[in-house]
């Protein structure tokens, strides 16, 4: 019952099974894109300060960005954390192994994780901190390879000290938000049959065996309902006896509907979220020179004012409005939840508006900017070089006539997807079908509202 | 069987609303076009004025020029670029024949900034904004619909299994 209406992709495709279960896989695919971010933190500290020149800025915040939020969390969710290389020396380090699965103890102090910080607010404060100087670190190839850097090292010094994999789970801040949007993507790993996990004794998903680790994650497989916590390490892949594991495709946004796992914490990802996009979308992609000046930290006292500004936004205003709009659907649908659970509870419908919005803004600038790339593909440090003769790419701005077009269209794809979220949620605090219509309404009047925020500031 | 007789349908009245909506609109302006000299000077990061709003037709001509560094102007959707260096201005003229929000942007390097030196022509009427607020409310009333018809069907036949007798 748990896995109808999906596709196990192991079971159609056997060499899909084979690569994922090879201890060499995940190492491999680290030690490639750890190569790359180390040549994005060199070229960002030793390269030249012009961003669009550098390797450091344009493979990370234009290249990579954009395949991670248009391509990989839409449609394979964590798939970037399997092969991300910010954990790898840590984790490479606590194994004392790179590929091998080395018997023994892990080597860390073994230290327990604050249970006050088993959720992800810690994600949540990281992120609005990276983002309130986003102007900067998106600009500055030296900043840009403090912050990797800075990532790097938190990595490590988190494995040294704690079992597993604490940094992603509870600390990165690009780790929050692929979480969030994972569970919107149509893949998801599952057990096959939960009864199995129940019946079996010695949980090697969780001890780990001769085949495999236990879950870096710290996620037990058996009874994941959710993408969230799931970063796609295949370690219980390997190490199941039972074979009991699945990688399913599925209708997307299911774990949406999953209500006994939704937090605060993670309500409040999504307006920080969306309250960002709207924001990089006013402060980047906006005319105001102002605005710019401000976010770019002209002087301290105006970029004070803006660090404010973004704050309330992100953390009162947003979330308030979106409070008064489930305080309307609660009177109207006579729903009898208390406030706070039905706020953190349709939050989740904002989730699908909230990676559309960043996908819209995302077009908005790389489509634009994505030929810088060839040229500091040639020339990733602006010494001079030109190794494969792209150096002298000049700049040309791609698909501005066909941008808005994409940017609507994402965006009302966005939208219908979170009216029907909406719906589905309040079916689930509501007995009666026209309660939960009712309830869908104002929800809806909101999620209508921030779309048409985003079309002024792309059309308008 | 209601209910697959009527989703089809419903969903494709919305489809046929949302198309009314995007083809229904009335391209183009009621007004006259007219010469329209506007001055934009360019400095790091930021074009002044920032927004310019024009009318479909109307004979634009931008004098340009820059008051720090060297900068460019590129104007999306019209494909024309044009370098300014301070004290020496350029003219750029052109018939403001497609309606929309374009922006112009910096086409040298100019700072940390410069990808995000930004500024908006508007040529109005503005209807591919007009289509797109069209398209956002009639895509959402026909989820709605399409919601407050399914969730009955969907109760009904809910009702209906449940009054039935046990076996």
């Amino acid at each position: 019952m748990l896995n109808q209406g999906r596709i196990d992709l192991l079971e159609r495709m056997p060499p899909l099974k084979r690569v994922l279960k090879a201890r060499a896989f995940q190492p491999a695919m680290m030690l490639l894109t750890l190569a790359v971010f180390t040549l994005a933190i060199l070229a960002g500290l030793a390269g030249t300060p012009a961003g669009n020149r550098n390797f450091g800025i344009v493979f990370v915040w234009i290249v990579w960005w954009a395949l991670l939020i248009a391509v990989l969390v839409p449609f394979f969710g964590r798939l970037w954390c399997t092969v991300c290389p910010i954990p790898a020396p840590g984790e490479w380090l606590q194994r004392r192994a790179i590929v091998q699965r080395r018997p023994g103890r892990l080597w860390t102090r073994g230290l327990r994780w604050p249970r006050r910080l088993k959720n992800i607010w810690l994600q949540n404060l990281g992120f609005l901190g990276v983002a309130l100087f986003s102007t900067i670190i998106l600009t500055r190839p030296n900043v840009s390879a403090w912050v990797l850097l800075s990532f790097l090292l938190a990595g490590v010094v988190l494995s040294a000290l704690y079992r597993n994999r604490v940094f992603c789970r509870y600390v990165c801040p690009v780790g929050g938000f692929i979480g969030l949007y994972s569970m919107l993507a149509p893949v998801e790993l599952r057990v096959a049959d939960p009864d199995v996990c129940v019946a079996h004794k010695t949980k090697d998903c969780l001890t780990g065996n001769e085949f495999g680790y236990g879950c870096p994650w710290m996620t037990y497989p058996g009874s994941l309902q959710r993408n969230a916590a799931c970063g796609l390490c295949f370690e219980c892949l390997k190490t199941c006896p039972k074979n009991n594991i699945v990688l399913n495709l599925r209708a997307p946004g299911g774990d949406l509907l999953v209500a006994d796992e939704r937090r605060l914490d993670e309500a409040y990802k999504a307006f920080i979220m969306l309250g960002c996009a709207l924001l990089y979308s006013a402060v980047l992609l906006g005319p105001w020179g102002w605005l710019k000046a401000w976010a770019n930290m002209h002087t301290l006292p105006h970029w004070g004012l803006y660090a404010l500004g973004f704050v309330v936004l992100n953390l009162a205003i947003l979330p308030g409005t979106f409070g008064a709009a489930v305080w309307l659907a609660r009177r109207i649908a006579r729903q009898p939840q208390p406030l706070r659970r039905l706020i953190v509870d349709y939050a989740y419908a904002l989730i699908p508006l909230g990676l559309a919005a960043w996908i819209a803004f995302t077009f908005g600038f790389v489509l634009v900017n994505g030929s810088y790339a060839l040229a500091a593909l040639s020339d990733p440090f602006g010494w001079g070089w030109d190794l494969f003769g792209t150096a002298s790419t000049p700049w040309t701005p791609l698909g501005e006539s066909v941008l808005p077009f994409l940017q609507v269209g994402v965006l009302t794809a966005g939208l219908l997807f979170a009216l029907h979220t909406t719906y589905k949620i309040a079916r689930q605090n509501s007995a009666q079908h026209r309660a939960a219509f009712l309830a869908t309404l104002p929800i809806s009047g909101f999620a209508v509202l921030i779309t048409l925020g985003f079309l002024r500031l792309y059309l308008g | 069987m209601t209910r697959h007789v009527t989703r089809p349908r419903l969903i494709a009245a919305s489809f046929g609303l949302l198309a009314l909506v995007i083809f229904a609109v009335p391209p183009g302006s009621a007004t006259p076009p007219v010469e329209r000299r506007v001055e934009i000077d360019a400095t790091q990061f930021e074009f002044a004025p920032g927004r310019i709003v024009v009318n479909r037709g109307d004979h634009v001509t931008i004098h340009l020029t820059a008051s720090d560094v060297v900068h460019g102007f590129y104007l999306d959707g019209y494909g024309f670029e044009q370098r300014v260096e301070p004290g020496v201005a350029q003219e750029l003229a052109f018939v403001a024949d497609r309606a929309g929000k374009f922006r112009y942007r910096c086409a040298v390097p100019c700072g940390p900034l410069h990808p995000f030196m930004i500024g908006e022509l508007v040529v109005n009427a503005n209807t591919p904004y007009w289509r797109a607020i069209g398209v956002v409310f009639s895509a959402a009333a026909g989820m709605l619909i399409f919601l407050w018809q399914a969730g009955k069907t969907e109760s009904l036949e809910e009702n209906t299994h449940e009054t039935q007798p046990r076996f």
